[in-house]
């Protein structure tokens, strides 16, 4: 059948101006927050209702058309990147949060919804939506849902799956599905938990049931700096064997703090070779009779420097250069690729001694920044893109650093996704048979491949990779990658 | 009976039937009639390692057991599984997708399930999730399984994520005056940022459970008395404490002749399901968990399936029978079955675990 017919059934849906098709119309879709993955759609559609939605998918199954479902592009995995030639459903005008019922501690959102709204909210009945994107005040719930989110919080509270009970999806034949429902119980197959993270291999949420929280009334953040990595992972170490259950632990390195001093003026210590952020949260009466704990344990752990935030304010600049280090390390490199492993905690120090190795083999700098509490690296890979070959010898040494989380016994995606950066290891961490069994899966519920095709599971179609420079977000400062 | 001893061994097994039912420790006694396979000998714990907060266990680990030995760490399983002391196992836990009260506060045991090595229906062993607490590769085979029954094949091996447990323990009993009161406390208490454990109410009482360091529970147990106003309160602490909940995750509190159903609910349909059951409620004892979340119905074996699901029938609830003689034990949502099909022809082709 031919895309003629097809765009002429969508100009049905879509006026001019909600169906782009025009070269620098199509410009912006071509990429995500990994920029150097790049492909040609041959439209974009905007919806503005459910329905829209669920007529273009009926449209892209009938003319077997590949669609890629879209909310803001911060994708660190390339999960955004349109199919070449294939449809672009972008969400964000699906923005409404449909119903918000505080006594009941759930929002009803549809997929277009940016992440922070929600707990903005939500704020003034002291409520909050958990999951905190690094790219939280431009990402998508939507988006969000499709890749398991995750943030600096997870240990705690974990990731979007966690915090989502039930939905409302378009499976890619244009079936509509329920699953779940404004209750944190159910009976049955957990469906929820099976649709989120897909990938948009399973189709596109088109209502999502958040579950929220009351804020923590309480938090109580420090800051320590230490000669060595080592010591550092031995102080998130201690923390773990002391009981405590901090809501976030976070190293940066020596060269990731020189980007944060580099973009915020001297926020870091000249002199130390790590520092770790540990954040207390509760009630004013855990946190008031936890502190004393912590500080033991933190100077048990050798810190040379403890600097605890006395107020809001000074919480709010501690991790402002946490979450400040990613877009920073575009001063001190042209280009960088952020790599997301996870490895078992314990084995941390191993992984950052062998990363260490890895990178003067190649003769490469990585920076690392890290959520410690979960083992989740960070890695980012610096180069110079200009330079022939250097793009490629950084998805070299990235690739390396994911074998290294998967021979540790960890993931190759702690909370980015598989999307098309990630796709070759799949079948590392999985297996021949186990990968296999996850293509049927998909095979059964969409057997055209026409969601998000090349996404998540191993295939043999991958764009080009090209060095484009950050994002255009990401230069302007407004989303940072993590 | 089938008593598989290995991975291999269920594979056989699976192979060698037509149809297949499985059961755990058999304590939710619903689901687990003419069970044809049973999980009894495939039991213990591979690996933990309290500084990486996981473990993994064989299907048919009795939960005490992942209990004691989690204790011995100071660590424990966030969700407060039912049933424990009753003989159940990890597995069965899993495939009812039962969490206890205590779940209020970090989650279910969907949120805490991260591995799982299971058999399918056309006797492959398959992997899905990961063995560390943060995993976002592959489809979540884990959560599938929570509240599966078992349809999408056998359960061999779990891993889960722990937390340390809190120092201890106290509970605050608020007296109420009957079940609007009881839903209006429990939505502030919910709402308030007083980290509950559990948060439990019949039209009786709003029952509050706290935890965290021993030397800041007083403080913990006057702040949530601070907001339950005039009413009544009474406070258990150690053995009072531990015995109170270990009653309700153990549902001691059914009575004979009675079938334990589960009832998801949300915290608003609190006063309509009041009123469903203040008919008959003499005869209907019934509890509310989860801040609101489930409500437990200990329903009268005289008055059986029929009646429930015609009382229940304008709700359209989802339900799930754990006890008693039900036809049905289970009814959920349909609106979710087209999904479920197309997974359930590469999980099952055979349909060896419906029904």
């Amino acid at each position: 059948m031919s895309t003629d017919a097809f765009y002429t059934e969508l100009r049905r849906i879509y006026s001019e101006d909600r169906l782009l098709t025009k070269n620098a119309q199509l410009v912006p879709y071509e990429s995500d927050g990994l920029t150097s993955f790049r492909a040609k759609p041959s439209g974009v559609v905007l919806p503005q209702t459910q329905d829209e939605v669920i007529r273009t998918v009926k449209l892209c199954h009938k003319y077997e058309v590949p669609f890629t479902a879209r909310g803001s592009g911060t994708s660190l995995s390339g999960g955004s990147v349109p199919v070449e030639n294939g449809l672009v459903i972008a969400l964000n005008r699906l923005n409404r949060i449909l119903s918000y019922e505080p006594g009941q501690r759930i929002a009803v959102v549809e997929p277009g919804v940016i992440n922070l709204k929600v707990s903005q909210r939500a704020a003034p009945d002291g409520l909050y939506y958990a999951p905190d994107p690094s790219s939280g005040p431009v990402c998508t719930i939507g988006g969000n849902v499709a890749f398991n989110s995750g943030g600096a919080h997870c240990l705690k509270y974990g990731m979007t799956s966690n915090h989502v009970l039930g939905m409302k999806v378009v499976l890619p034949d244009g079936e509509l599905c329920t699953f779940g429902g404004s209750s944190l119980e159910s009976t049955g197959p957990d469906l929820t938990g099976m649709f989120i993270g897909s990938e948009g291999l399973f189709g596109i949420a088109l209502e999502i049931t958040l579950r929220m929280l009351p804020k923590p009334e309480r938090y109580y953040t420090l800051q320590a700096a230490y000669d060595s990595l080592e010591k550092a992972g031995n102080a998130v170490a201690l923390v773990v064997a002391s009981g405590m259950l901090p809501g976030a632990m976070e190293i940066m390195d020596r060269l990731s703090m020189d980007a944060a001093n580099a973009q915020l003026g001297d926020c870091y210590p000249k002199d130390a070779k790590a520092v770790l952020i540990v954040e207390l949260e509760g009630t004013n009466e855990e946190v008031e009779a936890e502190k004393p704990k912590l500080h033991a344990v933190i100077e048990e752990s050798g810190a040379h420097l403890i600097d605890a935030a006395k107020n809001d304010a000074e919480r709010s600049r501690i991790w402002t250069g946490r979450k400040s280090a990613f877009s920073a390390v575009g001063r001190l490199s042209p280009d960088f690729i952020v790599q997301d492993g996870v490895v078992p905690r314990t084995k941390l120090g191993e992984a950052l001694a062998e990363i260490d190795r890895l990178a003067d083999k190649f003769g490469m700098r990585v920076a690392n920044v890290f959520h410690a509490g979960d083992g989740n690296l960070h890695p980012l890979v610096m180069f110079d893109g200009r330079e022939e070959g250097a793009l490629h010898k950084a998805e070299e040494l990235a690739g390396e650093i994911i074998r290294l989380c998967i021979r540790l016994g960890g993931s190759i995606t702690g909370e980015h996704g598989v999307g098309l950066e990630k796709r070759a290891y799949f079948g590392e961490m999985y297996g021949e048979a186990d990968t296999d069994f996850m293509q049927r899966l998909r095979a059964a519920v969409d057997p055209l491949a026409i969601a998000n095709r090349g996404k998540k599971l191993p295939s043999a179609e991958a764009p080009a990779l090209t060095s484009r420079g950050a994002h255009p977000l990401e230069q302007r400062g407004i989303v940072s990658r993590m | 009976m089938l008593t598989p001893e290995s991975i291999e061994e269920v594979q056989e097994a699976v192979l060698s039937q037509e149809r297949i039912r499985i059961a755990g420790g058999g304590t939710k006694s619903a689901l687990s009639r003419d069970a044809s396979l049973s999980t009894a000998k495939l039991s213990g714990i591979l690996e933990y390692e309290p500084s990486e907060y996981t473990f993994t266990a064989l299907a048919g680990t009795p939960l005490a057991v992942i209990r004691d030995e989690l204790a011995k760490n100071g660590q424990f399983l966030t969700f407060d599984p039912p049933f424990v002391e009753a003989g159940a196992t990890i597995g069965g836990t899993v495939a009812a997708g039962l969490s206890g009260p205590g779940r209020f506060r970090f989650g279910g045991v969907r949120d805490f399930f991260l591995g799982v090595k299971m058999v399918t229906g056309d006797g492959q062993a398959i992997f899905g999730g990961g063995k560390v607490v943060k995993n976002a590769a592959g489809f979540d085979i884990p959560k599938l399984n929570v509240g599966g029954l078992g349809q999408w094949g056998v359960i061999v091996e779990l891993t889960f994520k722990v937390f340390p447990a809190p120092g201890e323990f106290a509970t605050i009993l608020v007296e109420t005056s009957g079940a609007s009161d009881a839903r209006e406390l429990t939505t502030k208490l919910a709402m308030a940022p007083v980290e509950l454990f559990c948060l439990d109410s019949n039209s009786q009482s709003v029952q509050v459970r706290v935890g965290g360091l021993a030397e800041a529970i007083d403080a913990r147990c006057r702040r949530v008395q601070s907001l339950v106003g005039d009413r009544a309160v009474s406070i258990l602490r150690g053995d009072d404490d531990n015995r109170h909940w270990s009653d309700a995750r153990e549902f001691r509190w059914v009575p004979e002749g009675h079938s334990l159903v589960k009832l998801p609910i949300s915290p608003g349909e609190m006063s309509n399901v009041a009123e469903t059951l203040s008919a008959p409620e003499a005869t209907v004892p019934h509890r509310y968990s989860v801040g609101g979340n489930v409500v437990w119905i200990a329903w009268p074996d005289s008055l059986g399936q029929t009646e429930f699901d015609r009382v229940f029938a304008s709700r359209g609830q989802n339900r799930l029978a754990l006890t008693g003689d039900w036809e049905q034990p289970s009814q959920i949502d349909p609106r979710g079955a087209v999904f479920a099909d197309r997974l359930q022809t590469v999980f099952d082709p055979g349909r060896k675990f419906a029904g």
